[in-house]
């Protein structure tokens, strides 16, 4: 038995009346790839949303490697190494490849904040050697002046995600990352996920494909109406009849 | 969208430096070289080229400003009138306590974003100006404004020499901020405060702030701290705004509350805008425009504008001086506010994005290599 990265404990969160969390317990081993699916609307992206305090929960703690994560910032969240790809993209639509991967780069090497004014952005090899390196992986290299913005939709997906990777994170949480791809580019990513999983990272993977969360995942758990229902490995998964009713003709379908 | 290059820097340091200074040169054919004018350019110059650092990179749009172009005029004056007449301790006090302020100010409104953060900005702007009228006329001097006086005590240079007859004018260690040693004085600071924001604009740190201005969200996300960026910023353009209102007392050593007005904050907005947001030189371009239309446009007259049309057969003249005469003299505003609404209709980005198109229109039809797809020469070693 490894170690275990992040323990999510009796966590609730309502929005009005809606409960979109309720007693949500989930315990996830460093170095695994663990999938998490359900319906729509059980709470997989309030689960993450808790995770990198954007969202506060009303009551229950997270804790990551030993330490609560309830109450502190976004930005110290990801310094203490977590760091996530949204649904859309989230990346710089203004700036270029090259720099949407070299800020996470910085933010890594230099913490929350550092006034640099008389470096020059041009020195900083380093940086730069390591943002390309990973642009390369993720098949964008060929693109490293363009600006952002200027890319398709599974281009902005795959650039975040380097965004992410080039933190090197102990934890990467994935918010159905390859939603709106084509087939090619679904496969592309899938590959690109088992490279990195080789690499021991621990990731999170919410994933509406079924074909991904099989080919990725180690250990998948699923969520219904705010709480895990069903937990084990892929094989423990797709024989379990509780799955089968939520995803196929259960009452809130 | 290459990064620049440090060489790429110094040339274009090299030649900014050559056409700032020889200005009273090149400005000579278009009426618009007396040292008067020529010092407003360099000093509105600077305002601009600070505003931009905020503004520009960050895009955040403060409507209070002028609040620090007034803090250092006072300090300025009283600088002037308490210690030396030289400007350089002056000037330091200015950038300081400016900076002081913007922290303060910065401090409380960069809480807020968007159209309330400008608004908290304008609010505290407002209240500096109108506080200047009242509680604070012991040190302002209220509506006459903030003036030298011959009893002054000047403590720093009454250990050189005995107070004179009539009052005594600013200088920059025996320089006299007057006339074109005045404009010299104001361009190579002038210089000095471009070299600082090119650094900003090239840095990591000038990256980080574009950034934010692209997606806070994400720069969150990603492990940054957003506010301790904002409120240097905020700073920064504070220290710029309060070095330009030190050297417009510096070469007018006179403070007045009006410097702190909004619309004295709306006009680097203006400025900004008409030149092109978050690019080096545009906020200087808009400066030149609308100091060249204040000074130059609004002191023509009909009989200037018969003088412009010498050229033409009289019939034509004699329709083209009513149909324009509008647009001069007291009417350029209007002018000014035409060509205001043409460049953010057509080109949102201000005089600088027309020039880019220009030049891509130029290269295309020039040389092909541009458009090559990037080779591996130009990225790091990124191949094992």
């Amino acid at each position: 038995m490894s170690n275990i990265i992040l323990e999510i404990d009796n966590v609730q969160k309502s929005f009005g009346g809606l409960k979109a969390l309720s007693d949500l317990n989930l315990k996830i081993e460093e170095g695994k790839v663990h999938a998490i699916i359900g319906p729509n609307g059980a709470g997989k992206s309030t689960m993450l949303n808790v995770c990198i305090g954007q969202l506060a929960p009303d009551s229950g703690t997270v804790t990551f490697n030993g330490e609560n994560m309830i109450g502190k910032a976004p930005h110290e969240i990801n310094q203490a190494g977590i760091s996530r790809v949204f649904q859309t993209p989230e990346i710089f639509p203004d700036l270029s490849l090259l720099q949407n991967v070299m800020i996470p780069a910085f933010a890594k090497h230099e913490g929350a904040f550092k006034m640099n004014i008389f470096r020059s952005l041009s020195n900083e090899h380093n940086i730069q050697d390591e943002a390309c390196q990973i642009l390369e992986d993720i098949g964008l290299i060929g693109q490293l002046h363009s600006i952002a913005g200027s890319l398709s939709r599974g281009d902005k997906r795959r650039l975040e995600l380097a965004m992410c990777l080039v933190q090197h994170p102990k934890l990467l949480l994935l918010d159905e990352p390859t939603a709106g791809m084509a087939r090619h580019d679904t496969n592309k990513t899938i590959d690109l996920l088992m490279k990195i999983k080789e690499g021991g990272m621990t990731k999170i993977i919410i994933e509406h494909d079924m074909h991904v969360v099989f080919s990725v995942a180690d250990h998948i758990s699923v969520l219904a109406q705010g709480t895990i229902i069903a937990s084990g490995t892929p094989d423990e998964i797709r024989g379990n009849p509780k799955v089968q009713e939520a995803y196929l003709g259960g009452a809130h379908l | 969208m290459k990064a620049p290059t440090i060489k790429n820097d110094i040339f274009v340091m090299l030649i900014f430096s050559a056409v700032i200074l020889s200005m009273p040169v090149w400005l000579e054919p278009l009426g618009a070289s007396y040292p008067d004018l020529l010092q407003k350019f360099a000093i509105f110059g600077i305002f601009a080229v600070g505003y931009n650092i905020l503004f520009g990179l960050t895009g955040y749009l403060s409507f209070g400003h002028a609040a620090f172009l007034g803090v250092g005029s006072y300090t300025a004056v009283w600088s002037f009138k308490l210690l030396t007449m030289n400007i350089f301790p002056a000037i330091i006090f200015s950038v300081l306590l400016s900076g002081l302020f913007a922290l303060l100010i910065g401090f409380i409104t960069l809480r807020r974003s968007g159209i309330y953060f400008s608004i908290l900005t304008l609010a505290f702007a407002q209240m500096f100006y109108n506080l200047a009228y009242s509680v604070l006329t012991p040190i302002t001097n209220g509506e006459t404004g903030l003036q030298l006086a011959r009893t002054d005590p000047r403590v720093i240079d009454r250990l050189f020499s005995e107070a004179g007859e009539g009052l005594p004018s600013t200088d920059f260690f025996g320089l006299a901020m007057s006339g074109y040693s005045g404009f010299y004085v104001c361009a190579v600071i002038l210089i000095f405060a471009f070299f600082i924001s090119q650094r900003i604009f090239h840095s990591p740190f000038g990256v980080k702030l574009r950034a934010i201005k692209s997606n806070q969200t994400r720069m969150k996300y990603t492990g940054y701290s957003t506010r301790p960026y904002l409120l240097t910023a905020f700073v920064i353009s504070g220290m710029y705004a309060g070095l330009a209102g030190g050297l417009m007392a510096a070469t007018d050593p006179l403070a007045g509350a009006e410097r702190m007005q909004w619309t004295a904050s709306g006009e680097v907005v203006l400025m900004t805008i008409l030149g092109g947001v978050g690019t080096l030189i545009g906020p200087l371009l808009g400066v030149g425009i609308i100091k060249y239309f204040e000074n130059i446009f609004s002191a023509l007259n009909e009989q200037g504008l018969h003088q412009a049309y010498a050229f033409m057969p009289d019939w034509l003249a004699n329709i083209m001086v009513p149909m324009t005469s509008p647009f001069v003299g007291e009417g350029w505003h209007l002018t000014l506010g035409s060509l205001f609404v043409l460049i953010v209709v057509f080109l949102p980005g201000g005089i600088m994005e027309g020039i880019n198109m220009f030049k891509k229109l130029f290269s295309k039809k020039t040389s092909e290599p541009d458009f090559k797809p990037i080779k591996k020469k130009t990225t790091p070693e990124t191949v094992k």
